[in-house]
């Protein structure tokens, strides 16, 4: 398994720089976002199904949250052009 | 083998696109594409702003109709509902962030320009430093530099030796990182939004010139679905941008616990 996590470090480390490597850095990098905003939208399209009264409050703050999240992978993006 | 069937070679869209050469003037203070760009977003709101509200009717036209409501809608979304009725005196503040952001915005999907201002990281960056300035001078103003300083590092609430870790990570996040992710958000949606665009009407240019047209139709239909999404994305951001700078004003003007 150790082994395994090491050759893949190696493998990773071998694309950097490459095409492959700045298309990882993003790939990677909206892992995180793509769960969280999955998660946030679950959530408040729930809470608006149950409450529809609250809707317009849920959504002003679902947008704040994406916002927030968003970031993250657009980090990734702006880090892939970065890189040389 | 498929590649000879293409008529023009794809172009593929570099951060090249993003660099425009001097128009007139001298390299580091010249004007070019950017910096026109930037004078028909300043001549546009001053004119929308000036026409709509030169002369005020108690029972407005459709034009004063359509500005007070884009107002009402900064003054109820952004500045009520963060900061609440205390925060009157940011609202011409917010109000410019949430217009000056949204006309940028709106350029990338105005035809024969198709180029977003906030997509140079200049602009951003210089909004997000006065938000970042704004929210500081209220913080310490309130509650004078030590106490600010306290109400950032030290959230009430946790136990006391969390303080040693939470101490360092709030303020890192509160006085250094907030300024990078409120203009590279705003930055990095609109570099995406003007790759995508370019991407699929590049792609379906090239595609069109060839022998596969039905490509180019899927991909200039894929473009023209994508350019509704950049309207949404424009208007979004420059709401995102206004409500996290109230939000952040609402959290330097918060009384201590």
């Amino acid at each position: 398994m150790v082994g395994l996590a090491i050759h893949l470090a190696g493998l990773l480390a071998a694309t950097l720089g490459t095409p492959i490597g700045k298309g990882l850095v993003y790939g990677l990098a909206a892992i995180g976002p793509g769960i969280g905003i999955g998660i946030l939208m679950g959530k408040s399209v729930e809470a608006m199904a149950r409450q529809p009264e609250a809707a317009g409050i849920v959504r002003g703050t679902m947008f704040i949250g994406i916002g927030l999240i968003e970031a993250l992978a657009l980090f990734g993006f702006v880090l892939s052009f970065i890189i040389t | 083998m498929i590649w000879g069937l293409i008529g023009t070679a794809f172009e593929r869209p570099t951060t090249k696109d993003f660099v425009w050469s001097c128009w007139f003037g001298k390299s580091p203070w010249c004007y070019n594409f950017i910096f026109f760009l930037l004078t028909i977003v300043f001549v546009t709101f001053l004119l929308l702003f000036w026409l709509a509200f030169r002369d005020p009717k108690i029972v407005p036209g459709k034009f004063q109709y359509v500005m007070e409501s884009g107002m009402e809608f900064v003054r109820q979304q952004v500045v009520l509902s963060m900061i609440g009725p205390e925060g009157a005196p940011f609202f011409a503040l917010l109000a410019t962030f949430f217009f000056f952001i949204l006309l940028g915005n709106l350029l990338e999907v105005t035809p024969f320009i198709m180029f977003p201002l906030n997509s140079r990281l200049a602009f951003p960056l210089v909004l997000a430093v006065i938000s970042w300035v704004t929210y500081n001078t209220v913080g310490i103003r309130r509650h004078g530099f030590l106490g600010y300083m306290k109400l950032v590092m030290f959230p009430p609430g946790a136990p006391w030796w969390m303080y040693v870790l939470l101490a360092p990570i709030e303020f890192i996040s509160v006085i250094l990182v907030r300024p990078l992710t409120l203009s590279v958000r705003l930055f990095a949606n609109m570099v995406a939004g003007h790759f995508l665009l370019a991407v699929f009407f590049l792609g379906s240019i090239a595609l069109f010139t060839g022998i596969p047209y039905a490509f180019g139709l899927v991909s200039f239909g894929m473009g023209i679905v994508l350019l509704v999404f950049e309207l949404f994305v424009a208007v979004l951001q420059a709401f995102i941008f206004s409500v996290l700078s109230a939000s952040y004003i609402a959290g330097a003007m918060a009384a201590e616990h």
